[in-house]
């Protein structure tokens, strides 16, 4: 959040800002920028712990914050998320607690899924988010049966599908956006395009024109946005919900952004990302672009920007310091929920 | 339409001279065309006299199928679903060897372990069919890339249905084919039926040859009843493979006559008026009308082809019937590429229960 | 009390289910229209309707990962997989998704799903219509696994597996679907996970089957009988949960075992109820433990019957088991 970096400015009037967000627009474009900044903020303090191995991992979101905020403050709590990788920010933009999300990154006693998953896979059903699993594009599908079961019971909800854009060569990305169209689902399908699925760019995952180009095979409209846009994006995202809600059946966005991190803490892309890609990815930072519009629109003075980020440091250490306080979870927890009832077991017969 | 599907449709091959069919080798194809028919009609009839266990019928498709074969050369490589009869044979298998296969008899080139159908024939690089739907469109791409890596002037051909294109392995080996420009021939038979399920709820797409758009190259509708037509696309397509310029995904649109295979009842979920209104564009009877039209077939000329393909089929029937079982030892042969101790006393253990000869 | 083949047991039992709950619904190819490969789900579209009977695209990943969206909300989706051979594209939505969607979220998800599969040879179906791979979700912690062998127990393990809070793969013996017929109780007929049916009292040896090799145990037994050997015959019904208790207290009556199953005997689920008699009934063991199952060899199409464990091997593993001690 340099200000001074060269970042690529957002080139939208007042005007043009009002019909993106809404009529409470600078509430809505203040609320964002705070979300924006506890994500990076939160990020970074993430990546930190995990380089002095007080966390065991850590993917950091770094570069998708305007989709994630967008996806948060768009959404309606009637609507359901299905997170990919990297959508926690969405989580907690819909009410998921901060400090609950920091348990399960620690993996302790408090976590609500007891410390079974990897970091940065949390759960949040009153959220209305979805358990994730590290498996790419599983989520695809199972969103496209949920939507059924919403329409099947005929509630308003539309559900969100996140995903890369390396999940667009899995087998439930086929079968999920094939699914959809043919029973014509409530679901926005969010591909997150950071342009690497690890080591591998965009251009080597498919030869087709874009992502939002695959959408035609299944019969529906693929949109492809400047994910490092905020308006734009929470417009768009709107409309799709908006529409889907209506009835109007699926649809496929993909929202381009940069991978600012590397792709894990396991991961170092020097290897693999060519000279100059950091600074392109710079000049598109989605906070940076969104704080420099604000503050040439006069919405953001130095002392306000400088009181939200030691808000957010604020709320960081407190979440990381609640974690770290708490205790493992319980041993016997171990073989609790692999049934509904421990003595579900294979071996039920003895108990 | 979509603009995809508007580009998939306008693709414009190249209209290479030598891709259009040879008018000299009409009769030839038609005659093929015929045996399969022939033979189709009399393994259904087998199959009700449990003669043979199983048939998947390929009637409708017979022009897809002898056009594609025609345009494919020796040295490429042929990766079918289980209908891919008639190709098999354009290639050279003997209808005996077909038979050998339906009945599962010791002379079977596959030993008699796959169901009817199931056609393996590696002289004629026609790799082994297997029953779940659309494995074979991954391994079509995995033998083009060994082609590219070879540098070898070969283009492999996979053929599958309009089921097959919601398969994992359609997504992901149509993918692998764009990302990797592989010498691979994509060659849908939309039969319009998978099993129970109408073409159009399959897939909301407009065509399955837009599909193509989705995985960067060209798809390309064409008239699967029309033999010429289908051997002019699948030669473009494979032009374009050995100019390295990638893949290329057929749409032949025909219509399965009979049912999914013996175990099925169209009756069950489509209207017979449908079936005669597609029978009114018989892929034969289309040929045919051309041949006589240009005074290449006449009546009588046409009786005895098919008089043949009866005495043929009877002849390669018998024959294969004639055969034993494969030896109770064939069960434990082939597991790995030598029998393990452990399979060897388990076939000394069938041999004890069942009988048959210790190689 | 009707009398129902096999199949229609299992129809009759999705009837049932999907009158008792309308959140009972069922998808699979060709399972609305043309009532299923099998008949299985025959009538049901026309009773309640497309939306609840969906015939789906050809996509097992497809029809498991959307028939676990559906009980994550809530549904009680019945998923069909045509024949268990073609189950491995769902594979992954099984293996990584469904069996550990209530662990990994600490119970805030839990995921029901019940996939029906037809599985087992003797139809001549060859390598791709005649697996039986029960092992693969046994051997997943989360899964369980119930086989029916009659139709009673087809329409009451089938009850119990919609009505259960677990996933539940519900294996059906399509080789018996219509060689048995048997008396089923009309309307809600619930037979428990966990309880092994005793099919047959005897003292001599314990015979463990379960599927299409429950009948070909019998008979082997009947045959046995002649010689003066009393075998007792087990029909495990869920492989997960495993009856325990009943499978140690037959050994420990008889002192002998004969596992039966199609399978390939190689880490096959025969090998784990060995294990377990190696470990709790060993003192009470008379002679070694025997397996008849499928030989270690993909499924044959022409020689099926070599492959397949019949009669006279059951019997004569029964008789080898009793002559050793």
């Amino acid at each position: 959040m340099n200000p001074d970096s060269a970042v690529e400015p957002l080139s939208y009037t007042p005007e043009e800002a009002a019909a993106a967000l809404g009529p409470e627009w600078t509430a809505t474009l203040e609320k964002a920028y705070r979300w924006m900044a506890l994500g990076r903020a939160f990020d970074a303090r993430m990546q930190g712990l995990q380089r002095q191995g007080r966390i065991g991992f850590y993917g950091a979101a770094t570069g998708q914050e305007a989709v994630n905020v967008a996806a948060g403050l768009a959404s309606t709590s009637d609507d359901w998320v299905f997170p990919g990788l990297r959508e926690q920010l969405v989580a907690l933009v819909r009410g998921l607690p901060l400090e609950e999300y920091a348990h399960s990154i620690f993996g302790d006693a408090l976590d609500p899924a007891r410390g079974r998953q990897m970091p940065c896979h949390p759960t949040a059903r009153p959220a209305h988010y979805v358990s994730m699993s590290s498996v790419i594009g599983t989520q695809i599908s199972q969103a496209v049966g949920f939507a059924y079961a919403l329409r099947h019971r005929r509630e308003r909800g539309v559900v969100l599908a996140f995903f890369g854009d390396g999940a667009t060569s899995s087998n439930d990305f086929h079968a999920g956006l094939n699914f959809a169209a043919v029973f014509d689902l409530p679901v926005v399908f969010c591909c997150a395009n950071n342009q690497w699925a690890i080591s591998v760019p965009a251009e080597r995952q498919t030869a087709a024109a874009s992502f939002a180009a695959k959408a035609p095979a299944y019969g529906l409209e693929g949109r492809q946005l400047d994910g490092t846009d905020f308006f734009a994006v929470y417009r768009e995202l709107s409309m799709a919900l908006r529409s889907a809600r209506a009835g109007g059946g699926p649809v496929l966005l993909e929202l381009r952004t940069y991978r600012l991190t590397p792709h894990s803490s396991s991961d170092d892309p020097r290897r693999y990302q060519p000279a100059g890609w950091a600074e392109e990815g710079a000049r598109r930072d989605p906070v940076a672009r969104l704080e420099a519009w604000m503050q040439a629109h006069d919405l953001l003075p130095a002392d306000r920007r400088a009181k939200i980020a030691a808000a957010a440091d604020t709320t960081v250490r407190a979440a990381v310091r609640a974690a770290e306080a708490a205790p493992p979870p319980a041993p016997e927890t171990l073989t609790e929920d692999v049934y509904a009832s421990r003595s579900s077991g294979p071996a039920e017969g003895t108990e | 339409m979509t603009e995809a599907a508007h580009a998939a449709r306008s693709h414009e091959t190249s209209r290479s001279p030598s891709a259009e069919f040879p008018k000299g080798r009409r009769l030839e194809a038609y005659r093929w065309m015929v045996l399969a028919r022939v033979m189709d009609e009399r393994c259904l009839s087998l199959q009700r006299q449990g003669r043979i266990g199983f048939y998947a019928p390929l009637s409708g498709q017979e022009a897809a199928q002898v056009g594609a074969a025609f345009a494919m050369q020796p040295e490429d490589w042929i990766f079918p679903a289980y209908r891919e009869v008639a190709v098999a044979l354009v290639r050279g298998v003997p209808l005996r060897s077909v038979f050998d296969q339906l009945v599962g008899n010791a002379s079977d080139r596959s030993k008699g372990r796959q169901m009817p159908n199931h056609f393996a024939f590696s002289e004629i690089r026609f790799v082994s069919a297997s029953s779940p739907i659309g494995t074979q469109i991954t391994q079509a791409v995995g033998a083009s890339m060994a082609i590219q890596r070879r540098k070898d002037r070969i283009a492999t051909i996979a053929f599958f249905g309009d089921g097959a294109t919601s398969s994992n392995d359609f997504h992901a080996g149509l993918n692998f084919a764009g990302v990797f420009r592989t010498p691979t021939i994509f060659f849908c038979q939309n039969n319009q039926w998978a099993i129970s399920l109408p073409r159009e709820r399959q897939t909301r797409s407009a065509t399955l040859a837009e599909k193509a758009a989705a995985y960067g190259f060209p798809g390309v509708v064409v008239d699967g009843n029309d033999v010429a037509a289908v051997y002019r696309t699948v030669r473009e397509a494979r032009e374009r493979a050995l100019a390295g310029d990638g893949p290329t995904l057929i749409e032949a649109q025909v219509y399965r006559f009979g049912p999914h295979s013996t175990s099925d009842d169209p009756r069950r979920y489509r209207e017979d008026s449908q079936v005669q209104a597609a029978r009114q564009r018989d892929p034969i009877a289309l040929l045919k009308a051309t041949l006589v039209q240009d005074r290449v077939l006449d009546e009588a000329a046409d009786s005895k082809i098919w008089e043949e393909a009866r005495a043929e089929v009877a002849e390669a029937l018998a024959g294969a019937e004639k055969e034993p079982l494969p030896d109770v030892a064939s069960v434990f042969e082939d597991v790995f590429a030598a029998l393990t101790p452990r399979l060897e006393e388990q076939r000394d253990e069938a041999l004890g229960m069942h009988g048959g000869h210790r190689p | 009390m009707t009398e129902l083949t096999l199949v229609q047991a299992v129809n009759r039992g999705l009837q049932e289910a999907m009158r008792q709950d309308p959140d009972v619904l069922i998808l699979g190819e060709d399972v609305g229209v043309n009532g299923g490969v099998f008949r299985a789900t025959e009538g049901l579209q026309k009773e309640f309707g497309p939306g609840r009977v969906i015939d789906t695209p050809l996509s097992e990943t497809g029809i498991v990962g959307t028939a676990i969206g559906m009980a994550l909300y809530g549904l009680k989706p019945v998923a069909e997989i045509q024949f268990l051979d073609f189950i491995y594209p769902a594979f992954d939505q099984i293996v990584s998704e469904l069996a550990k969607f209530r662990y990994r979220s600490g119970g805030q998800f839990p995921c029901h799903v019940v996939v029906r599969a037809p599985y087992g040879g003797g139809i001549k179906g060859g390598l791709y219509h005649s697996q039986s791979t029960e092992a693969y979700f046994a051997h997943t912690a989360g899964l369980k696994v119930a086989i029916p062998s009659t139709p009673a127990d087809a329409k009451g393990l089938l009850l119990t597996a919609v009505h259960d809070e677990d996933p539940v793969i519900f294996l059906e013996p399509k080789r018996i679907y219509r060689a048995v017929t048997g008396e089923v109780p009309d309307g809600d007929h619930r037979v428990p996970f966990g309880k092994a049916r005793l099919v047959r009292e005897g003292s001599d040896v314990s015979i463990f089957a379960y599927g299409a090799m429950v009948p070909t145990a019998t008979d082997a037994a009947a045959t046995l009988a002649l010689e003066g050997i009393s075998a007792e015959i087990i029909d495990l019904r869920t492989l997960v949960p495993l009856d325990e208790r009943a499978v140690i207290a037959s050994v420990e009556k008889t002192g002998r075992a004969v596992i039966v199953h199609e399978a390939a005997r190689f880490c096959g689920f025969g090998g784990e109820l060995a294990a377990i008699l190696a470990e709790k009934a060993f003192y009470s063991l008379k002679a070694p433990i025997a397996r008849v199952t499928g030989y270690d060899t993909p499924f044959p199409y022409s020689l099926e019957h070599v492959y397949l464990p019949n009669t006279d091997r059951v019997a004569q593993a029964a008789r080898t088991t009793v002559r050793a001690g």
